[in-house]
């Protein structure tokens, strides 16, 4: 073998002015990337590391962020994908040692069949542990179980001042805290202990109801949210404040032997035509979709991936939206300005420039695992909007203004155009975790959303 | 709406193929053979890993293990050194005796340019490729044949199935590789043992990615289902992965010399 001769060469060629685009979900901004790392180990991440220029690395995963809060445009990121190793486990506690690079997806088809599952996942499986962590994600049982972020015992973080930094309650909390929803700004998470949790099989006793107003949706979720692990709303956004949707609640199910056929899907093969989703095929979508969970109302055991990951059926469903891509607009507001709520479903089903995604969940009120974590008390709305040019960047800071007078917050990991006033109102500890930013790391939302050099 | 299947990951197999069971891997750090590695642990087999970082060989034991591996041995050996061959196919005989797959997944990519400038480049180029390759499939063939029972296989490349300007030193390398591999096929046959050359086409790994398009190039999770298939099946003799470098090389090979020679690819 002759790594050495193959590495210098990859040296080399790092000197030429590769341009690489690497896209985030939305496929927007579209970026140029002036050249990405591709380590396959993590011994490989200290040279990376101690090379680069200050604020020219990021690193990346399987690119499930919306905006740009997992780009680097013009500078450098490190794929860290092939980083995808399960260094331990321990049967008997479920604790489970691994690399950053590992996906939830990988997770689940190697400790299911043990009896073990993600103690939160979000609405998609192909999310690396890094990025999960990077984004302090929450799922559907955010009300009882808190971020992914509270799970995570222990980080080992390779830094490029100070080597592997090893992250617990106990050694550098403070840094554990800023890694957790840190945006991969302090470092490159080498390997992470994560708490599974004991699952007894593959399916859900999941029930979908049918609601017709947001009060209608809250008494929903406050009665469900004690006697049910997961609650989520999906909501059609061109019905106003009093909006229909559907409630799904699941637990999961003991084991009763049926034989589980895990999903397998169709795939995009390329970008669709931006014609195809205008309003009136995504108001037609959101009509039959009502109408069809509403018909088949009621309780049933579901298979746990068509539960968590209905979208997953479909890869690469983010070319449904043509080639401009899409942005989602994820916020928070507190319950307590629910007049703010429904003024912002007005003005999205007035400017009739919502879609089929409209994702609606009351938050618990686990304080948040990180400095920069987004999840906190009050209800989340997470929509999509095909990207339009100006008029959709006119409604979304339409939006803005009510999502910042309100006292609410939007994600980072979904936004590719906030404000720096509305992303210090909405984080106004972020002053606090510029000390914790590995001096070699940047990112294409830092510097938007900051001004950082 | 055009939409086309694409197969998803699936489930781990739960029962272990009952055809191969005991694989050693040399160069199992290699991109191609982390996959291979992957998938055969996901059957139950039993690994024997043969590569230069300790600490490499320590991380992929745990990792094939929790992923459903009968049993993972490692050992510490460069393999370009043939002097150090001797003791891996010893600790081979010793510590995992019966074994019935030897899979070579390791290899090198010099730039071409710096072969035609260097003797010892291109010597080098030649021993990693070719000559060590030989040397050591050459006792566990024995062994194999002694035993008349399993199966060796190789990864060389396309590029050895016709010398082109830009990777001549590389394909002619893996080319002869192939021709080892054809003649030893012939002569284990009687023994019925399988000998399969795999030749992949351009794959997405450490070796290539500094290559221009690397993106477009195979994955190698894909490439690895393929030679994990070839070595359950009892054929092809010669694999090439994905299958349409099949049909392309086929075509590649009927072009004339006098043309061939203008080519720049």
């Amino acid at each position: 073998m002759s790594g050495q001769s193959a590495a210098t060469l990859r040296r080399e060629s790092a000197a030429s002015p590769l341009i690489k685009r690497v896209l985030s979900w939305g496929r927007y901004p579209k970026t140029a990337h002036h050249k990405v790392h591709k380590p396959a180990w993590n011994d490989q991440l200290p040279d990376i590391l101690r090379d680069a220029a200050p604020g020219s690395l990021l690193p990346y995963g399987l690119g499930r962020s919306y905006g740009d809060s997992c780009l680097n445009a013009g500078r450098e990121l490190i794929d860290c994908r092939r980083l995808n190793r399960i260094l331990g486990f321990d049967e008997s506690t479920g604790m489970v040692r691994c690399e950053g690079g590992v996906s939830l997806s990988d997770i689940i088809d190697v400790f299911l069949p043990k009896g073990w599952f993600l103690p939160v996942t979000p609405g998609t499986r192909f999310v690396t542990i890094g990025g999960a962590i990077a984004n302090d994600v929450h799922g559907k049982n955010h009300h009882c179980a808190g971020t992914f972020g509270a799970h995570v015992r222990q980080i080992g973080l390779h830094r490029s001042n100070d080597g592997l930094v090893i992250c617990n309650a106990d050694e550098n909390p403070d840094m554990l805290r800023a890694t957790t929803g840190g945006l991969g700004l302090t470092g490159v998470v080498a390997w992470a202990d994560i708490q599974l949790k004991r699952m007894a099989g593959p399916w859900i006793d999941a029930e979908s109801i049918p609601f017709q107003s947001l009060n209608a949706f809250l008494d929903l979720s406050r009665d469900s949210n004690d006697r049910f692990e997961y609650t989520v709303a999906w909501l059609d956004c061109f019905a106003g404040k009093n909006p229909r949707g559907i409630f799904f609640r699941g637990n999961h199910a003991a084991d009763h032997g049926k034989e589980f056929h895990p999903q397998r899907g169709p795939r995009l093969p390329f970008a669709l035509p931006a014609w195809l989703l205008n309003r009136y095929s995504a108001k037609a979508f959101n009509t039959a979709y009502y109408r069809i969970h509403a018909a088949k109302k009621g309780a049933a055991v579901v298979p746990y991936d068509s539960f968590f990951y209905p979208l997953d059926s479909i890869r690469q469903w983010n070319l449904l939206y043509g080639r401009q891509g899409f942005l989602q607009y994820q916020c928070v507001i507190p319950e307590a300005n629910l007049e703010a709520f429904e003024e912002l479903l007005d003005r999205i089903a007035a400017s009739g420039m919502g879609s089929f995604l409209g994702v609606l969940k009351q938050f618990g009120s686990a304080p948040p695992a990180g400095m920069l974590s987004f999840p906190r008390p009050g209800l989340t709305i997470a929509l999509d909007f095909a990207m339009r040019g100006e008029r959709t960047l006119k409604l979304m800071q339409s939006l803005d203004e009510i999502v910042q007078q309100s006292g609410g917050a939007l994600y980072p990991a979904k936004d590719a155009r906030m404000s720096p006033a509305l992303f210090e109102a909405s984080f106004p500890l972020w002053r606090d975790f510029v000390p914790y930013i590995d001096p070699k790391m940047s990112s294409s939302f830092w510097r938007r959303v900051t001004g950082a050099q | 709406m055009t939409l086309t299947a694409h197969p998803t990951t699936s489930l781990p197999a739960v029962t272990p193929a009952p055809a191969m069971k005991r694989i050693i891997i040399l160069g199992a750090t290699s991109s191609i053979a982390l996959e291979v590695q992957r998938q055969l642990a996901y059957q139950g087999c039993e690994l024997l890993l043969v590569a230069r970082s300790p600490q490499r060989l320590a991380e992929l034991q745990v990792d094939l293990v929790v992923r459903g591996a009968q049993q993972v041995l490692t050992y510490c050996a460069d393999l370009a050194t043939i002097r150090q061959h001797a003791a891996v196919f010893e600790f081979a005989r010793h510590s995992f005796p019966g074994f019935d797959t030897v899979l070579l997944a390791y290899g090198s990519m010099h730039n071409q340019k710096e072969s035609e400038g260097s003797v010892d480049v291109l010597l080098e180029e030649l021993r990693v490729n070719f000559v060590s390759a030989t040397a050591i499939l050459t006792p566990f063939a024995a062994d194999l044949e002694r035993r008349r029972t399993g199966c060796v296989a190789a990864i060389t490349s396309v590029a050895g199935d016709r010398g082109r300007r830009s990777n001549y030193v590389y394909g002619s390398a893996k080319g002869a590789l192939s021709l080892f591999l054809q003649g030893l096929r012939s002569r284990l046959h009687p023994a019925g043992v399988r000998v399969i050359t795999i030749k992949p086409g351009p794959v997405q790994t450490a070796m290539t990615d500094h290559l221009p398009n690397s993106a477009r190039f195979a994955d190698p999770e894909q490439v690895a289902r393929d030679i994990v298939g070839a070595l359950e099946r009892r054929s092809p003799d010669v694999l090439y992965t994905p299958r349409v470098w099949r049909y392309i090389m086929t075509a590649v090979q009927q072009i004339p010399e006098t043309i061939f020679k203008r080519l720049s690819f």
